[in-house]
């Protein structure tokens, strides 16, 4: 028995312990005991791996663009060792790990596969050494928590410039603060969007990055497809969008249910059917295709991967409940929610809603939030919307601001109170539900408790 | 249709200074006058336009990042200042959030470096080495023609601000930090000129004092009231989350 196995196993012990209670999934407790007893663990444990690993973050689609990306790694016969239940801070990776890991110095597993979150990006990269690393986006998000996007930015260009240049950098081109990442690295795989078709008619309200990162003056956008992400330059200093190797063309979204495209990479084109709603989601696919190239997998291969993966935990996730059926929609910051909406948009019927507000630590205490998110775009298509969570009278304003009228809006704090209703009211028809982090995690237990889904713990095993 | 208004709000930089979802706040101004048949105009000025100090009853200004609050802060000073006093003379009101506030003072002392401000509130601020001033908060308002009344919001500044002898704080806090997490006092007001760190969309969880500032913006005039039960409850939800 080696001395980290000695420590595995003490950790393993505790988050059996937790689990025992009921509590929830444990998925970053016995890794943060991990952690404490060994601080090297994720940086051994990881070693381990024959294939390396990658890292994923993100503001938005970190979950969806790993699922993705996993279900395409299989496909090539790789043994993923995958932080799936979104524990994706520093303890969240290292249980991970500690669950691969076997005695004898072995590990369930030839490849890492870890999304990552945006504040944890450095200390994880560090410990994890990544053969490759995708960095998909930056938007406003729980600013309690995060601090300023350009706060975040420079830290991210700080891991960046601490990579061996060997490094695979995947990055979106169309995100002005992520592509400006990739100036002086020297392997780098861009991707983005090229259809005008999508293209937004103006900027949405809680846009960001609209200067420069070079020189401070405003890009001027040719093409804006979703929140600041689009075909930019800049009059001033000339910087412009990096010409994307991966990119998806003709793209048409199919409602709430998919999205078709022609994936034009170094490889080839490929025409695909992503079972996946929104243009967010093209996004997603591109990006994971994207690394996967990076990571030398056949184009054919990651084409089969895009066209099998499935929603992610909570992620457009469709659940049957008696005779209706729930879409779960996460949203948690107003350029996710912006998404979100203009994907239900696409739908013909007037929406049942059921909106979940909540102002825990891990939603970001902060609620204004809402207010930065385009409301008013699902207005129009709204038949009812019951309002829950701990904030769910300031959702129910904010959709009244937006011009819901109040008959159409009930605010019912107590989610399972909530959940009964809105069922009740969807009947035999759709019912779409919109919470925040903290809310889909209660959601989700809800109608475990009740039967209809396993526990989170169980399919992130 | 009111005779009183419209209400001519003028939004300082609302490319820039509008962080924390500061549109929440112009969205309930511009509400709560349709609903009372009263109208409404918005304007933006932004950086390198001159204000006109006839032209709005309120001006707003809300708070940005670091690097924008920095271009606002030299812009107002060259380009604005003047036309700002002089709205503040004549009584229109003047209100500033989060970063808005610091730069409606003298100065925001940054290290070595300082922003200039305005003037138009006797404050100063000082960036601290400390930690940010996080969290809910809930604040006492003493206000002509709205005294004990509460304001619940959230704030997230790294700034220290003291208040001079010719401003009086906005209110006394309840629960969370203020001005400079020491003093007990939050934000700061001389005459029309109002500023506090409540920051971002704080009149949605506060439908009174929304209803105040275009009360008081349109010459102290009496409103009717409105159906206000999810004002209400937001208002009560917000003030549950500061502890108050």
């Amino acid at each position: 028995m080696t001395l980290l196995g000695t420590k595995i196993r003490v950790a393993r012990t505790v988050g059996r312990a937790v689990r025992a209670t009921g509590r929830g999934g444990g998925t970053s407790l016995p890794g943060r005991v991990l952690l404490r007893l060994a601080p090297q663990a994720i940086s051994e444990l990881s070693a381990r791996l024959a294939h390396g690993s990658a890292v994923i973050s993100a503001t938005n689609g970190k979950t969806t663009t790993a699922g993705i990306t996993a279900t395409v790694l299989r496909l090539a016969g790789h043994e993923l060792v995958h932080n799936r239940a979104g524990a994706n801070m520093e303890g969240g990776v290292a249980s991970t790990l500690l669950s691969a890991a076997r005695a004898g110095g072995g590990i369930a597993g030839d490849m890492g596969l870890f999304e990552v979150d945006e504040f944890w990006l450095g200390p994880v990269t560090q410990q994890v050494a990544p053969k490759a690393m995708l960095l998909g986006n930056l938007f406003r998000d729980q600013l309690d928590r995060y601090g300023e996007l350009e706060t975040i930015a420079s830290r991210w260009a700080d891991v960046v410039a601490g990579l061996p240049g060997t490094t695979a950098l995947v990055l979106n081109a169309d995100d002005p603060l992520i592509a400006d990442l990739g100036r002086t690295h020297q392997d780098v795989t861009y991707f983005g969007v090229d259809d005008n078709e999508l293209a937004l008619p103006e900027m949405q309200h809680a846009s960001d990055s609209k200067h420069c990162r070079r020189c401070g003056a405003p890009y001027v956008y040719d093409v804006i497809y979703l929140g600041h992400l689009g075909h930019y330059h800049c009059a001033q200093c000339g910087r412009e969008r990096p010409q994307p190797s991966v990119r998806a063309e003709h793209i048409t979204l199919h409602g709430t249910s998919a999205a078709t495209f022609m994936l034009v990479t170094p490889s080839g084109r490929r025409s695909v059917l992503l079972r996946l709603p929104g243009l967010y989601n093209v996004y997603n696919a591109l990006a994971a295709t994207a690394l996967c190239l990076a990571l030398e997998v056949p184009l054919d291969v990651i084409v089969a991967g895009l066209e099998a993966a499935q929603a992610a935990f909570g992620r457009a996730e469709t659940v049957q409940v008696a005779d209706t059926s729930l879409q779960l929609l996460l949203i948690k910051n107003p350029a996710g929610a912006n998404e979100v909406m203009r994907t239900l948009t696409l739908e013909a019927d007037e929406l049942e809603l059921l909106t979940i507000l909540n102002d825990n630590v891990a939603d970001g205490r902060d609620v204004s939030w809402v207010w930065d998110a385009d409301f008013e775009l699902l207005a129009p298509h709204v038949r009812h919307i019951t309002c829950s969570g701990t904030r769910a009278a300031e959702l129910a304003v904010r959709f009244k601001y937006a011009g819901v009228p109040e008959s159409a809006l009930t605010v019912v704090p107590d989610l399972a109170q909530a959940l009964d209703l809105a069922l009740a009211r969807a009947g035999q028809g759709r019912l779409f539900a919109l919470p925040t982090y903290t809310a889909l995690l209660a959601l989700r237990a809800e109608l475990s408790a009740r039967g209809h889904v396993p526990s989170y713990w169980e399919t992130a095993a | 249709m009111s005779d009183a208004g419209p209400l001519r709000v003028c939004a300082l930089y609302p490319d820039l200074m509008n962080i924390y979802a500061d549109r929440g706040n112009l969205l309930m101004l511009q509400r709560r006058c349709e609903w009372r048949g009263i109208g409404f105009e918005l304007n933006g000025v932004g950086i390198g336009e001159e204000l006109d100090a006839d032209a709005a009853d309120l001006y707003y200004m809300g708070g940005g990042q670091d690097r924008d609050q920095e271009l606002c802060a030299s812009d107002l000073v060259e380009h604005k200042r003047s036309a700002l006093a002089a709205a503040a003379q004549r009584g229109a009101v003047i209100f500033g959030v989060c970063g808005g506030y610091q730069l409606l003072g003298h100065a925001y002392q940054v290290g070595d470096a300082e922003l200039p401000g305005v003037g138009l509130l006797d404050v100063r601020t000082v960036r601290s080495d400390g930690p940010r001033l996080i969290g809910n908060v809930a604040i006492t308002v003493d206000l002509p023609g709205a005294s004990d009344q509460v304001l619940a919001g959230f704030e997230n500044h790294a700034g220290r601000t003291h208040i001079g002898p010719g401003a009086a704080p906005l209110g006394r806090v309840l629960r969370g930090h203020g001005n400079n997490g020491a003093d007990q006092r939050e934000g700061a007001f001389s005459g029309s000129v109002l500023g506090t760190y409540l920051h971002g969309p704080l009149l949605p969880k506060n439908a009174w004092f929304a209803d105040w500032l275009i009360s008081t913006a349109l010459g102290g005039i009496a409103l009717p009231p409105l159906e206000d039960a999810l004002e209400d409850q937001a208002h009560a939800d917000a003030r549950r989350a500061a502890g108050v």
